[in-house]
């Protein structure tokens, strides 16, 4: 087994008084699919902000390719290849869709994701690329989203509930896309309230919640019962 | 024809206002700062100035080589060095702290050069004018009306034209978003304050040609900038431009009525605009 992309030991995340996670161990192999499921509230946009360097972190909680990445502000930690598909999608609404795109490649890492490679993986962007990026459909918004986090070459790319608010067609059309997304070697997190969809592209689950790990496994022989105890924290 | 001629001195009057207040707009829409010291880093602008010209030598336009990338890396050591670290939800800290610096300026200023008004010599440009349809024109009135139509214009480019202009507007946009596509906000903001202070050079060179001054009157400009963004609406840069030349011709009108009522009613322009349009004439950002 190749040393994970992506580990995490003890993490633990607060807001003020308030504890969100309570030391957290997960990691990520290269190339790997990983699936973070849980309820509302449980803690897995706080997982997610941690990670790529929003929030504070303890030193040596988070290892990336290795090195500690715990105490890096959110840019340094985005110029080593981490990037995230945020929650609620967050485009930047002073910019058009092309600039949106752009600022995705400050970082200036080379590879295979340009303006050219996002527009083929998604047609509709090139045409509506000089509009103001709020005044796209739902679907339209979370394509420049995920386009924006391509610029940047990721190798590996987070996705927060990139199904949120959609209509299930547009999810469908989303989720189509992903294999066309996560290839060349790149790894993901796609963290879903969507149980079976979470499953279907995933190589392997963790479940959380209130903070905690509450279950691990491969995707395809998790049980339903292991996952609604360990989502709801029925005993 | 003399009301023409005051409406027209008050635009070209209104061209200095502009210059005074494209360093507050441009750091309001960037980082919503509320700049207090603005008026008193016109001045230290215009001190630079003097010194320059008086130990190099140089014409004070000529001056302008030195004194705007001078200001421009105290703008950035500035906002690295201090204002960074009053940013956050909190509006009171920055307040507070361009407070401190307006004082300490001000008497650092009085250390150095006294309190004794000062000026810089431009020599015949002082005087030289230019008739067109029967209005004499002061040669630097339309200048520094055409400087401040060049910054704002060049300020316009560099914000939708450029990437760091289109960094400005991401940062202002969502600060966590845009530290995770790799721009550094304290950088950037850095480079706004940079930009803000090389305007407020011209502003200052500009104000010390044709006035003296002393450290003292740094917060008359910062009132006249405000009137001048807020006029014309926050975070709206065309809008600052026609804020700066209402008030000037606002001035002007009122002067024209009676000496004494220049800069009142330049504030009674201020606070009628206000009442009527609580966020300005073209306001960009939601107050
Ligand atoms: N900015 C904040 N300040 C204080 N508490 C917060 C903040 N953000 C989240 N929390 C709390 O932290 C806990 C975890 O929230 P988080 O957003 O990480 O959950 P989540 O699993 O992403 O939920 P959802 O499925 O609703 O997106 C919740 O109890 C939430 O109320
Ligand atoms: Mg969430």
């Amino acid at each position: 087994m190749p040393d994970p992309i992506l580990q995490m030991r003890g993490l633990t995340a607060h807001y003020g008084d308030f504890q969100a996670l309570y030391g957290i161990d997960m990691h990520v192999d290269p190339g790997e699919v990983l699936a973070i499921i849980g309820a509302n509230g449980a803690g897995k946009t706080t997982l997610m902000r941690s990670v790529t360097g929003l929030l504070r972190n303890g030193a040596n909680q988070i290892r990336y390719r290795g090195q500690d990445i715990s105490r890096l502000r959110a840019d340094q930690v985005a110029r080593r290849g981490l990037a995230m598909v945020p929650e609620g999608r967050q485009l930047f609404p002073s910019l058009s869709v092309k600039e949106n795109l752009m600022i995705g490649a400050q970082v200036g890492r080379k590879g295979p994701w340009d303006l050219g490679a996002v527009y083929r993986l998604f047609p509709i962007l090139d045409e509506r690329k000089d509009q103001q990026s709020i005044s796209l459909s739902g679907g339209q918004q979370q394509m420049v989203a995920i386009g924006r986090a391509l610029m940047s070459n990721p190798d590996l790319l987070l996705f927060d509930e990139i199904s949120l608010g959609l209509a299930p067609i547009v999810i469908k059309d989303i989720y189509a896309a992903l294999p066309g997304i996560i290839k060349d070697g790149m790894s993901a997190i796609i963290v879903e309230q969507d149980i079976a969809q979470a499953l279907k592209v995933s190589g392997r689950v963790y479940c959380l919640q209130e903070g905690r790990v509450s279950l691990e496994g491969a995707s395809d022989k998790v049980t339903r019962e292991e996952i609604s105890r360990a989502y709801f924290g029925i005993a | 024809m003399d009301w023409l001629n005051a409406i027209v001195q008050g635009t070209l009057l209104g061209g200095l206002y502009v210059l005074f207040a494209a360093g507050l707009s441009l750091i309001f829409g960037v980082m919503r700062l509320v700049n207090i010291a603005h008026g008193d880093l016109i001045v230290l602008g215009a001190y630079l100035g003097l010194t320059v010209t008086t130990t190099v030598g140089l014409h004070p336009l000529a001056a302008l080589v030195i004194v705007v990338p001078a200001m421009g890396l105290i703008g950035y050591a500035l906002q690295r060095g201090l204002l960074n670290q009053t940013l956050g939800d909190d509006l009171l800290p920055p307040l507070l702290v361009t407070f401190g610096l307006s004082v300490i300026l001000q008497n650092g200023l009085l250390e150095l050069y006294t309190a004794d008004p000062q000026k810089m010599d431009a020599g015949a440009l002082e005087t030289a004018s230019v008739t067109v349809g029967g209005l004499t024109l002061g040669v630097l009135p339309l200048l520094t009306f055409g400087f401040a139509v060049a910054v704002i214009w060049g300020l316009q480019w560099t914000f939708y034209r450029t990437g760091l202009g289109r960094a400005f507007r991401a940062v202002s946009d969502n600060q966590d978003i845009a530290q995770l596509m790799g721009l550094n906000r304290r950088h950037i903001f850095g480079l706004a304050m940079a930009l803000a202070l090389a305007v407020t050079a011209i502003a200052g060179i500009l104000l010390g040609i044709r006035t003296s001054f002393d450290p003292s009157i740094g917060g008359g400009r910062l009132i006249f900038g405000f009137e001048a963004v807020i006029i014309g609406g926050l975070g709206n840069l065309w809008g600052t431009l026609a804020g700066g030349v209402i008030l000037g011709v606002a001035q002007t009108l009122g002067a024209k009525i009676d000496p004494g009522w220049q800069i009142l009613s330049g504030h009674l322009a201020f606070l009628i605009i206000l009442a009527i349009r609580p966020n300005g004439l073209f306001p960009r950002i939601a107050a």
